[in-house]
């Protein structure tokens, strides 16, 4: 039996893999992908039945536990953001090499246009990197189907499989049709006991195997239920839609009848039989896809410069951002670029730190203790204080990926600037600042880490922070000197003994610690 | 039928919230939507925005082609003039009177009152007032759906319904505080179209 419910395309996705039987669920928060996982935490099949739901300390943690549910012989799913799969890419290639044993489906949220993130990279060259194949949705209802789908190629092709939204579809809420949930797979070690030692011998013989299914991965593609190929009477021009943008081509005409034959790919390795069909029958191709030119490269040839090819490479459409309705209009000779013109009234309004945000103080005291050492400039990092790069702080000059500003504040003490500052989060410090801070204790590198202690991960909306109640204990067990570690509370009427405290750790020529410790307000009002 | 909606403003102002209770209204007419919004970082005080779709027949795309708009409704009066361009020749503009000053280069409010005012079809009023008025002064964002719902295809009793399904868990009182706004900016609505 079927019915209906309203999903974001995040929620379909966990509702699906709920459905589909996973023991568990292994992400990080990062936009557009949190949601799938805050689902699965409400979700309550999910406790009924204890479906590993909790957050992982990074994406390579998230990954890897995934593995060890698929090697198992249970169903897994590991969520993250595009670059989360950065982090996480050291055991998603080689999970490639070793296989799936239970169903295992990695889910790559993308962020075209940048709207939260540090790149627009495009996961598709990740499946393709690893060989393993990816699904991309076109609607909510396809991401619910496609995590049923993508399980059961992973099984049955014994591959992980990447399900690729960006985030229109990630934080698009749409009417989605459920399946009756399918009853978790036994525990079924593989049988194969040297399946996943990768020694050489071991990696060989396995990366073989993964050569031939090459062919079952494009048959696979040319045979789902989520390509297609859409007549058209009009040759003229032939159309390869990926993923969402069929619905911007759609869109523009009534009844969404495009008059030009389409190839719909949202199942990858890209079909090969429909694309050189379409190819052959009409004299010009557009190509229509999120991201980066994936499919237009392959179409165009590398050093071809087909003029019959159109796209994001020859200026069409956009090189970079996502998609819209108006940018395929454009492409189509439909309409005319819209003019964007601001009124004058109309001023920006970037993202800020919020009223009474404990960050604010932080950067306060630690500007005033630079004053001493004018044109210093504190490395940082990701999450809400990378806000402190803005007016009115000033505080902060890098944000560079997860837990650079320890290992870059590092590397800047190694080239002889002092004093060497890094900030960083408490959760990003958990996600991949303590192997950083590691070295630095190593060496006694003369640098100050201050760790902006809010008790959560506050950009993304609040999710628990691993570092709860053991930062101190972490940073001691790295090797920290206890008498450069030190806990400060930022209120303003701390202010003045913040900056002196402070000051005699910048003025130490060796590694400091400074935990800036208060929660965050917005969860504060939460509670 | 169909009814696309630009919904602006600033993280915070409880913009989704108007998005909720449009689709739930929706939903129990059944009506097919896609509602897509911003999460992350832009949350944090900055302009944020839903495009919100509802139609008897299929949707398509996720977000309302620029120019497509038939309301844009907007929960401050900056962020009505940013997402203008999406707005239709014939479209409505429903905007809330009371801005946000979080930026230190906030025009002069009348001259953002001014540009709103130069558009053919608009109801520019002081929500915040008004919800406060009618008893709830959180409902500013009520108080908008209440105006723009009296330019739409659908009836008075399913957009309340579905206000009343979305406070229930606050109690009786919130619910009909919330019920009152609703209705008086209709009534507003009502008389301005009017002229």
């Amino acid at each position: 039996m079927q019915h209906t419910r309203l999903f974001l395309g995040d929620e379909a996705i966990a509702q699906a893999a709920l459905d589909a039987g996973i023991r568990g669920a292994y992400a990080y928060p990062g936009t557009p992908s949190t949601e799938i996982l805050e689902y699965i935490q409400r979700a309550p099949e999910a406790a009924a039945r204890n479906v590993h739901r909790a957050w992982s300390a990074n994406e390579k943690t998230a990954m890897e536990e995934a593995l060890g549910v698929s090697w198992a012989g249970k169903r897994a799913m590991a969520c993250m953001k595009h670059v989360g799969l950065n982090v996480a890419a050291d055991p998603f290639v080689n999970a490639a090499i070793t296989g799936a044993n239970g169903g295992l489906l990695v889910v790559a949220a993308d962020d075209p246009s940048m709207h939260s993130s540090q790149n627009e990279q495009d996961s598709r060259f990740y499946a393709k990197f690893a060989m393993v194949p990816l699904l991309e949705p076109s609607s909510q209802q396809e991401a619910y189907d496609m995590v049923w789908a993508g399980l059961e190629l992973s099984e049955k092709l014994r591959v992980p499989v990447v399900l690729r939204v960006t985030t229109r579809l990630a934080h698009s809420r749409a009417d989605v049709r459920v399946r009756a949930p399918r009853p978790e797979n036994p525990l079924s070690l593989p049988p194969d006991s040297r399946q996943y030692t990768l020694l050489p011998a071991n990696a060989r013989r396995n990366y073989a195997a993964l050569l031939r299914k090459q062919r079952d991965m494009i048959e696979a593609a040319e045979a789902s239920e989520f390509n297609a190929a859409l007549d058209g009477a009009d040759t003229s021009l032939g159309i390869i839609a990926a993923g969402i943008a069929i619905n911007y081509l759609r869109e523009n005409y009534p009844g969404g009848a495009c008059p030009y034959p389409v190839v719909k790919v949202c199942q990858y390795p890209v079909p090969e039989a429909p694309i050189a069909r379409l190819i052959e029958r009409c004299r010009r191709i557009l190509v229509l896809e999120e991201g980066a030119p994936y499919i237009e490269e392959m179409v165009r040839g590398h050093f071809r410069k087909s003029p019959e090819v159109r796209g994001r490479l020859d200026g069409a459409l956009p090189r970079a951002g996502e998609l819209t309705p108006d940018d395929v209009a454009t492409a189509l000779g439909l309409k005319e670029p819209p003019a964007l013109k601001l009124a004058e009234v109309v001023k920006a309004r970037p993202p800020q730190l919020c009223r009474g945000c404990p960050h604010a103080d932080t950067y306060r005291f630690l500007n005033e203790a630079l004053r001493a050492y004018p044109g210093s400039r504190p490395l940082s990092d990701i999450g809400c204080y990378t806000l402190g790069a803005l007016p009115p702080y000033d505080a902060i000059h890098s944000c560079v990926d997860m837990g650079a500003s320890i290992t870059m504040a590092k590397g800047a003490a190694d080239a002889g600037v002092r004093p060497a500052v890094a900030v960083i989060g408490d959760s990003t410090f958990t996600h991949s600042g303590i192997t950083g801070l590691l070295d630095a204790a190593h060496e006694n590198t003369p640098m100050t880490v201050l760790v902006l202690d809010n008790d959560t991960v506050g950009m993304t909306g609040g999710q628990e922070s691993l570092s709860s109640g053991r930062l101190e204990g972490i940073v001691a067990g790295l090797g920290v000197d206890p008498a450069h570690m030190r806990v400060l509370t930022p209120l303003p009427k701390n202010h003045d003994e913040n900056v002196k405290a402070l000051a005699e750790e910048l003025a130490y020529e060796g590694l400091s610690v400074v935990i800036c410790r208060r929660a965050c307000i917005q969860i504060r009002k939460r509670q | 039928m169909k009814h696309d909606i630009l919904i602006a403003g600033v993280g915070g102002q409880g913009i989704l919230t108007i998005a909720t209770i449009l689709g739930r209204a929706a939903v129990r007419e059944g009506l097919h939507l896609k509602q897509c919004e911003v999460h992350g970082m832009a949350q944090r005080g900055g302009a944020v925005y839903s495009h919100m779709r509802l139609s008897s027949g299929a949707i398509w795309s996720d977000m309302i082609p620029c120019g497509g708009a038939d309301m844009l409704i907007a929960m401050e009066p900056m962020e009505a003039l940013r997402y203008a361009a999406w707005l239709a020749p014939e479209g409505w503009l429903i905007a809330n009177e009371e801005p946000v000053v979080n930026i230190p280069d906030y025009p002069e409010p009348e001259r953002v009152h001014a540009e709103i005012r130069a558009r053919p079809r608009h109801v520019l009023f002081n929500a915040t007032e008004l919800a406060t008025k009618a008893g709830a002064s959180r409902a500013a964002n009520v108080a908008l759906l209440g105006a723009a719902s009296y330019f739409m295809q659908m009836p008075a009793a399913a957009f309340e319904q579905a206000i009343a399904d979305q406070f229930a868990s606050k109690g009786d009182k919130v619910v009909g505080a919330n019920l009152a706004v609703f209705k008086a900016a209709r009534e507003l609505a009502e008389s301005r179209a009017a002229k």
